[in-house]
């Protein structure tokens, strides 16, 4: 069900982030102030995007999945933000990495951007507990659609407020200040973005097959050999059943 | 008129645990069903079903001729439940919980003390209900599930708790003899088979005994269990 | 087996009119039976706010101790009166749903019939009012024990931000005690849940109270932070009314 175009995927996965990395390493220029220590950036950023991207969409999924009933979505928001916060850890820690080699600190209060992912990321933090902690499948897919929207309303708003809070350090690399960006350094972070969308949506789709595989295999198991034989399901923050 | 409730395949799961499934039932307006069944063997999930609570996972339900669950809104309010939790605050006195019952009904207040005379409560209305023995606490909780005049009463274990004396005054209230449609989930093997028009009894969630009350004897019941 | 067929199909135009049903029960009725037995029950127990309130207090003696200073001013004094009302709605929201899960309560409600929404405005309504008690009673308290300036220069322009903070930790409030309710870990999942949302309330009340604070006499209330607290209550207060029913129902 969701294996359709996974192998065109991988590939192109695999031959965007390669042509990724030879951009940065080989094409883009040193940054003037900052030195080769800037190319981080071309990881940063897109895992942020892509992060914060994946959380929102982890809201979506959630919306359909309570208009519609249908534990297919379910499955797909848990996984795009399961998946979300494993990029967001990435995030902070190159940073984390980018800060103290720029700015000679491991942390920086003062960039708004970097304290709102935190933010987003400790509220996401919560979603796989507090999926554990509901015992019934049903309710606890339920539970954790309502979490997951409310989440993903939450990300603009929370960027909103600590933005308005915060003196600007963090380089706005986009936005207004493209003009500032030369036009290798613009196409190497277009390419590292989609480059890190491709291989987020891949690892998606793979963790979606494997799970709905797994799901299948112990439906099989017990239909064939009666209920007993699958063993019984053990407490688990991923949705169970489509 | 409508029967008062329409089942056809009705099941409902729990994970991958079946609580309940394949219940295909009709009860006509103002006749008792009754329910047996081992513990967990679905007669709670059923009751909660027929009250709205939950909602089906398969086949097709139809209370007071509406479906559920799209029209459950319109059920409620006709549909009185007496659970297993007596559903009271227990910080407030039985007049302040039917007061409050009532609130949400649209039931005018007068009715409260009406119920509350009838079960022989006067005298401790204004009391905590946690001060209340479980027989009076009982009583405020029929009071409570009667309180709407529902067309269909869902009762689980009505009688549970009560002396003959309480028993008898609650009688008019969700008795037999009380009006509406009934679904009576009961222990009591004999009083439950004597009240009844049909029998439902559940194993593990598939219903094993339906039948008219006149053609069920209590061996039939007891070997449910 | 006789009596098992179900009558279903095409045919319900033969069914009498069904017995007119009880008007269906108004919204502000609704709102209004559940707040006042919600207020009935806290003046009966004393539970919530007078926990909140002492919680606060033994709060601003920490503060007091932690930071090692005797009178606040300016950032800090926002700060500090910020965290602590943040903290103690945080012991308010724990209490919220309590009495419905413990007395069965819910059912009752989901058997009424009266729009889901109502228990969410009826409880937002409820963590709103303990909040406005607490505050009455703990911010002249903050004023005596901590707080260098007068506290009179602060108001009105704290009024309104006390209201909008209230209105949004309300709703968040209501909304993770909801959410709460059904999981085993109550009450860790609650503070874990509400910190994150509410700071940017807790960011924007803040920096709108800090410079009502000032050493040197009130200054003027940056109004961009009460733009932000309203956009706040506005979106999650909209974003709670669509959601609540899905935390309510089976």
């Amino acid at each position: 069900m969701f294996g359709r175009g996974l192998r065109t995927l991988s590939i192109a996965s695999v031959v965007l982030v390669t042509g990724a990395f030879a951009l940065v390493f080989l094409y883009a220029p040193n940054d003037a102030d900052q030195g080769f220590v800037q190319k981080i950036f071309y990881l940063h950023v897109p895992l942020a995007i892509v992060a914060l991207g994946g959380f929102v969409a982890g809201g979506v999924f959630a919306i359909q999945y309570l208009r519609t009933g249908d534990r297919g979505y379910d499955l797909r928001s848990y996984v795009a933000i399961h998946l979300s916060l494993i990029l967001g850890l990435g995030v902070l820690a190159t940073g984390s990495i980018w800060a103290k080699a720029s700015w000679g600190a491991w942390w920086v209060w003062d960039e708004p951007t970097l304290v709102s992912f935190l933010i987003v990321f400790l509220l996401f933090a919560c979603y796989q507990p507090l999926r554990f902690s509901i015992d019934d499948p049903e309710r606890q897919a339920r539970y954790a659609a309502v979490f997951a929207i409310i989440g993903g309303a939450f990300v603009p708003l929370n960027f909103l407020a600590v933005r308005l809070a915060s003196s600007l350090i963090h380089p706005r690399v986009l936005g207004t200040t493209g003009g500032s960006m030369p036009g290798e350094m613009r196409l190497t972070f277009l390419v590292s973005l989609v480059a890190m969308v491709c291989l987020f949506v891949t690892l998606w789709k793979y963790e979606l097959a494997s799970k709905h595989a797994s799901m299948r295999l112990r439906r099989l198991k017990r239909a064939l050999a009666g209920d007993d034989a699958a063993g019984p399901l053990a407490r688990t923050s991923a949705p169970t059943q489509i | 008129m409508a029967p008062a409730i329409e089942l056809s395949e009705v099941g409902r799961a729990y994970g991958e645990r079946t609580a309940l499934s394949g219940v295909s039932l009709t009860l006509e307006p103002g006749r008792t069903l009754a329910v047996f069944g081992a513990n967990g063997a679905g007669k709670t999930t059923l009751l909660r079903i027929l009250a709205t609570l939950l909602r089906p996972h398969a086949g097709r339900a139809r209370v007071l001729g509406r479906d559920l669950p799209q029209d459950g809104w319109a059920v409620r309010g006709r549909v009185g439940l007496l659970a297993h939790e007596p559903l009271l605050y227990r910080e407030l006195s039985a007049r302040e919980n039917l007061q409050f019952h009532a609130r949400l009904h649209g039931v005018a207040e007068t009715r409260v003390e009406a119920l509350l005379d009838q079960v022989g409560l006067r005298r401790r209305a204004d009391e905590p209900v946690r001060t209340l023995s479980r027989g009076m606490a009982q009583r405020v909780a029929i009071c409570r599930a009667s309180l709407h005049e529902p067309e269909l009463l869902l009762l689980d274990e009505p009688l549970a708790n009560l002396d003959p004396g309480a028993a008898e005054a609650v009688e008019p209230l969700i008795g037999r003899t009380a009006g509406p449609a009934r679904v009576v989930i009961s222990h009591d093997v004999e009083h439950g088979l004597a009240e009844a028009d049909l029998v439902l009894g559940l194993k593990a969630g598939r219903p094993a005994l339906l039948d008219p009350a006149g053609a069920v004897t209590a061996g039939d019941v007891k070997a449910l269990y | 087996m006789a009596g098992s067929a179900p009558t279903a199909d095409a045919q319900d135009a033969t069914d009498a009119p069904p017995r007119p049903a009880r008007a269906g029960v108004g919204f502000m009725s609704a709102v209004s039976a559940l707040v006042r037995k919600d207020l009935r029950l806290e003046l009966r127990t004393r539970e919530s706010v007078p926990a909140m309130f002492l919680f606060s207090l033994s709060t601003f003696v920490l503060f007091r101790f932690g930071l090692d200073r005797e009178t606040l001013e300016g950032d800090l004094a926002s700060g500090v009166l910020w965290v602590t009302l943040l903290f103690a709605a945080v012991l308010g929201m724990n209490r919220l749903f309590v009495a419905e899960r413990e007395e069965g309560g819910f059912d009752a409600f989901l058997l009424a019939p009266v729009d889901r929404t109502s228990l969410f405005v009826a409880k937002a309504a409820v963590l709103f009012g303990f909040l406005v008690a607490v505050e009455i009673a703990a911010i002249p308290v903050f004023s005596v024990l901590l707080l260098g300036p007068s506290p009179l220069q602060a108001f009105p322009g704290l009024l309104a931000i006390l209201l909008l903070a209230d209105i949004g930790i309300a709703v968040i409030g209501t909304l993770v005690g909801a959410l709460a309710i059904q999981t085993r870990a109550r009450d860790l999942i609650v503070p874990l849940i509400s910190l994150p949302l509410i700071l940017p309330v807790v960011i924007a009340a803040g920096h709108a109270t800090a410079p009502l604070f000032a050493e040197a006499g009130a200054e003027a209330l940056p109004a961009r932070w009460l733009g932000v607290l309203g956009l706040y209550d506005l979106v999650f207060g909209l974003l709670a009314l669509a959601v609540f029913d899905f935390l309510v129902e089976d």
